[in-house]
């Protein structure tokens, strides 16, 4: 069929019936730089146009909510003046093309998402997925990726607190970069992405050049052999002039010089200016001579569609113009009155006093949706169906645990958060790999939040609403175990291709189970990205829910890091001990399985369970407290002895298989510490909250000892961590 | 008593620097790099970061700032001045501190604790630390290997210069592994020969709270503190 289009449509990839419902909304033929605007507008980047109705969902309201998705990024209220924005965006497909720049500009892109807000960006977290370690690809991906992110936010002075990376052979053809940023600001600095009528719209920032042209578009496509050609599509990050322009907007926007704020992203000027207008409810005209340019005979295409970092749209207070233009000029940059906002509602290009493109501003602005029939893939309903009762015991229970704990998945990530500046800004309270999640106090109070992002490939990929639901309890309940109150998150959405059945199925089932985890944890999403057709010539990416959760902590002193501190502390067990084998990390490890079902998860329970920790740590009773997560409690006991090499002797009393007791993996389970002094008033807590528990045994000496009903299995901590340490110090020494 | 913070384009340790030295009741204030006079300050602390964007070479562009000339003055008339990390680099571009800073051994950025001692405490920022007490502080750079000539260790080294010197942490067993990035002497931080240009490549404006994980850096504001105390205004 492809023959017989007409070339225009051959050349920006437009599918025949968009071509013809932008006719009908033009009412007449578009001109090649108007399709342009379109194919952009309306990808699935920009337009959301597979994901909005399913977007729709999830809860966005809560009480701390000041600004929910729509806006550069979404923003909560912390309390005494005080409030956050926060965002999570992808950068897979220029990361998988140009690992380096791919990361660096995702870092540079979302920290100018959350300066738009009128905040300061004080943390950085990512969220990265490639195939398996092994892989001479994966190891070039992963040094490639790390060296951008520490390239640009070590640079631009924001620390990257925390983060998260799997391995895992579906996302060898398609690796994943999702960057988070964390902003600080007054509740009445807060700034949206509006201009009023006849305002003058500031271009500020760097130049534009030829870089990233049709970058959101690219974004949008499956990858092939043919994309490695695409590093034009792939922008290049200046975090020193990312330095300059946050500077200057923050500076401009404490100085009351500016009335709205529009971050330059993907899609460029056409995204920006067109998307500010839309939502001031007007129309903009757009002079192209006045854009500031990198180099000679940009045409007005290229000028459009460039995604040259380091930009962002700035609309000033009636007379505060030359006062805008020369703060900019003090950081050395451009600041150029590029467009004006008009009422006839069309955005119009004009270059050499000709009008190049003028459309209906709402047309560009609003793209059609599409709701598809999912269907699912059969062999993943029979993986997820498989029984796992058969599976015969390991011969030694003893040496799956460093075998375990020096998995890609489990082992340290100290290589990677070491290249990271993670304490710039002197607000970082636990160092990486320290807690559950990040803490950052907020200086002159007494306050601090807590954030996290997760999500567990394997989860997702059999049981994508279950996977979806585990995602944002963990990352909630890694939150709370640090003794943070989760206020709302935001979601990174990463799926295959939706126009397929499967693919389709994936998106619909990630996002309702993300809606009932949300409805009952009662958080709210306030701002997030989707990243669709995240798939190679033979591998579609498991559903990647990447759900960031940002909490509050009312007194930073009432905190709990998750190493063993204390010799003689009591560890104590909320939830069952047994978990089980379904998509567990030991299963791949050791049978090199992904099969079975991920564990269930009791919502309900959940929040209780989440609640009591919380509550534990807010008395002072509790400051060691640790999630139980993949590769179950003896990992989890492990993991606790690194911190300051204590070691523990615990009991485990449960009858289920030894291998599901150690390594089994289930939600709504927590270690937690506690002395002498406060063991009965802890425990009678939690016998009030109505939740399981037990006492396991105490911390103390050198050595990690679990008795089990029929054995005796002991390690010494210095083992075990030199186990776990080894893996990815090989990658990054 | 004033200290000027002196903020470079690019420099994005100038605010911690700020917040340590009013933690201990000092007056800071920021200074842009454009400058041309420091007339009223007693003190000046070059942060860290990427002044210029380590363009070129981490600190060569910064040195031609017109606030490096005051920086200069303020040096030549004996009152503090300390270089953090980007600050020390800029400060042995611009002459005022012997040697150069080269890539660590391992080739990238490196963000850890570290420990040093303390080797002197007859100066204007280690009066509050014990003679050889050992410090754990935070580094954060990829450019901190210090290097210098035969001669020019040599010198140091008779004249005491060496400030800091990166340790095995207290109680751990000694090894090679004490120094995070190949500097020579296990060199962290020097001063002039006049004792009043301190350069370092450790963080301690990062360590001055509990809440940040240490407060052993504390000692060197609450030092500079005394010392400007009894300078002349």
């Amino acid at each position: 069929m492809q023959e017989t289009l007409p070339p225009l449509l051959q050349e920006t990839g437009i599918p025949l019936h968009e071509y013809q419902e932008i006719v009908r909304l033009l009412g007449r033929e578009p001109n090649r730089l108007e399709l342009y605007l379109f194919k952009v507008m309306w990808s699935e980047h920009c337009a959301y146009k597979n994901s909005r109705p399913l977007l729709g969902l999830l809860p966005k309201d809560g009480p701390a909510v000041l600004q929910g998705p729509g806006e550069n990024a979404g923003v909560v209220d912390i309390g005494e003046g005080w409030a956050v924005a926060f965002k999570i965006e992808s950068h897979n497909h220029p990361s998988a093309v140009e690992p380096v720049q791919g990361a660096a500009t995702g870092v540079g892109g979302i920290i100018r998402d959350i300066v738009a807000m009128g905040a300061r960006p004080i943390a950085l977290l990512n969220s990265l997925r490639f195939g398996e370690l092994s892989s001479p690809r994966t190891r070039y991906l992963l040094r490639g990726v790390v060296g951008g992110i520490a390239h640009y936010g070590n640079a631009i002075g924001v620390p990257t607190v925390g983060g998260e990376v799997y391995f895992h052979p579906a996302y060898q053809e398609n690796p994943l970069v999702n960057a988070m940023c964390v902003g600080l600001l007054r509740v009445e600095e807060l700034k949206r992405s509006r201009a009023s009528l006849g305002r003058p719209v500031y271009y500020v920032g760097s130049k534009t050049g030829r870089d990233g042209i049709g970058g959101a578009a690219f974004a949008s496509e499956e990858l092939s052999e043919e994309n490695e050609s695409k590093r034009p599509s792939v922008q290049v990050g200046d975090p020193f002039m990312g330095k300059l322009t946050l500077e200057a907007t923050l500076e401009a926007i404490r100085q009351g010089l500016v009335e709205g704020v529009q971050d330059m992203g993907a899609a460029g000027l056409t995204s920006s200016l067109s998307e500010m207008a839309h939502k001031s409810g007007l129309g903009l005209e757009l002079n192209l001579d006045r854009v500031p340019r990198r180099e000679p005979g940009m045409t007005p295409l290229e000028l459009m569609l460039s995604e040259s970092q380091e930009r962002m749209v700035l609309v000033p207070r009636p007379g505060k113009e030359k006062d805008l233009e020369a703060l900019a000029a003090r950081y050395g940059l451009d600041a150029v009155p590029v467009a004006h906002t008009v009422a006839e509602p069309v955005f119009r290009v004009v270059a050499g006093g000709e009008v190049v493109a003028e459309v209906p501003i709402r047309a560009l602005a609003e793209a059609p949706t599409y709701v598809r029939e999912g269907r699912e893939d059969p062999a993943i309903a029979r993986a997820r169906a498989r029984d796992l009762s058969d599976l015969p015991l390991p011969q030694d229970l003893e040496g799956v645990l460093p075998r375990l704990l020096a998995t890609p998945n489990l082992c340290s990530r100290s290589p990677i958060f070491e290249r990271y500046d993670h304490q710039v800004g002197t607000n970082t309270v636990l160092l990486p790999g320290r807690g559950d999640a990040a803490i950052l106090r907020i200086k002159g109070t007494r306050r601090a939040i807590a954030v996290k992002v997760d999500a567990n490939p394997r989860y997702c990929r059999l049981a994508p609403r279950l996977g979806a639901m585990h995602a944002l309890a963990e990352a909630a309940r890694n939150v709370s175990v640090v003794g943070a109150r989760p206020l709302a998150y935001t979601d990174g959405l990463n799926l295959g291709n939706p126009e397929t059945p499967e693919g389709y199925f994936e998106l619909s089932e990630t996002l309702q189970g993300l809606a009932e985890a949300s409805r009952a944890l009662g958080l709210p999403v306030v701002s997030g990205n989707v990243s669709l057709y995240n798939e190679g010539p033979s591998h579609r990416i498991p559903p990647t829910p990447m759900v960031g959760v940002l909490g509050l902590l009312e007194e930073v002193e009432r905190r709990a890091e998750l190493g063993f501190r204390k010799e003689g502390e009591f560890v104590v067990l909320i939830g069952p001990e047994g978990g089980y084998l379904g998509a567990s990390e030991y299963l791949w490890l050791e049978h090199g399985l992904e099969a079975g079902s991920p564990p269930p998860l009791e919502l309900a329970l959940e929040a209780r369970v989440q609640a009591a920790i919380r509550e534990l740590i807010r008395r002072g009773w509790v400051q060691t407290a640790h999630d139980v997560a993949e590769g179950g409690l003896a990992v989890a006991l492990a993991e606790m002895c690194f911190s300051y090499g204590l070691g523990a002797t615990v009991e485990l009393r449960s009858q289920v298989r030894p291998d599901a007791l150690l390594f089994g993996e289930a939600p709504s389970r927590v270690l937690f510490t506690v002395d002498q002094t406060h063991l009965h008033p802890a425990t009678k807590h939690l016998e009030e909250a109505g939740l399981p528990y037990r006492i396991l045994g105490q911390v103390g000496g050198d050595r990690l000892t679990i008795l089990l009903p029929k054995a005796r299995l002991e390690w010494g901590v210095g083992d075990l961590r030199r186990a776990w340490e080894a893996p990815l110090r090989e990658v990054l020494p | 008593m004033r200290v000027a913070v002196v903020q470079f384009p690019g420099s994005n340790c100038d605010q911690d620097a700020l917040w340590a030295l009013r933690l201990v009741g000092l007056r800071a204030e920021l200074v842009w790099h454009t400058e041309g006079s420091l007339e009223g300050f007693q003190a000046a602390v070059l942060p860290g970061g990427f002044s210029y964007g380590d363009y070129l070479r981490a600190g060569a562009l910064a040195k031609f700032s017109p606030v490096m000339q005051e920086v200069r003055r303020l040096a030549l008339r004996g009152y503090p001045v300390v270089g953090i990390c980007n600050g020390f680099q800029v400060l042995t571009e611009a002459g005022l501190l012997p040697g150069a800073l080269l890539a660590n051994t391992n080739l990238h950025f490196t963000c850890k604790e570290v420990y040093l001692r303390v080797e002197r405490t007859d100066l204007p920022f280690t009066s509050a630390y014990a003679q050889g007490q050992v410090l754990r502080l935070p580094i954060a750079h990829a450019e901190g290997r210090y290097y210098a000539d035969e001669e020019t260790l040599e010198r140091l080294e008779q004249n005491r210069q060496v400030v800091f010197r990166y340790a095995p942490a207290p109680h751990a067993a000694g090894g090679p592994d004490h120094n995070p990035n190949g500097s020579l002497h296990d060199i962290a931080g020097i001063v002039n020969e006049g004792g009043n240009v301190l350069g370092m490549m450790p963080h301690p404006e990062r360590a001055v709270e509990e809440v940040l994980g240490g407060t052993d850096g504390l000692g060197l504001f609450w030092s500079l503190k005394a010392a400007l105390e009894v300078l002349p205004a």
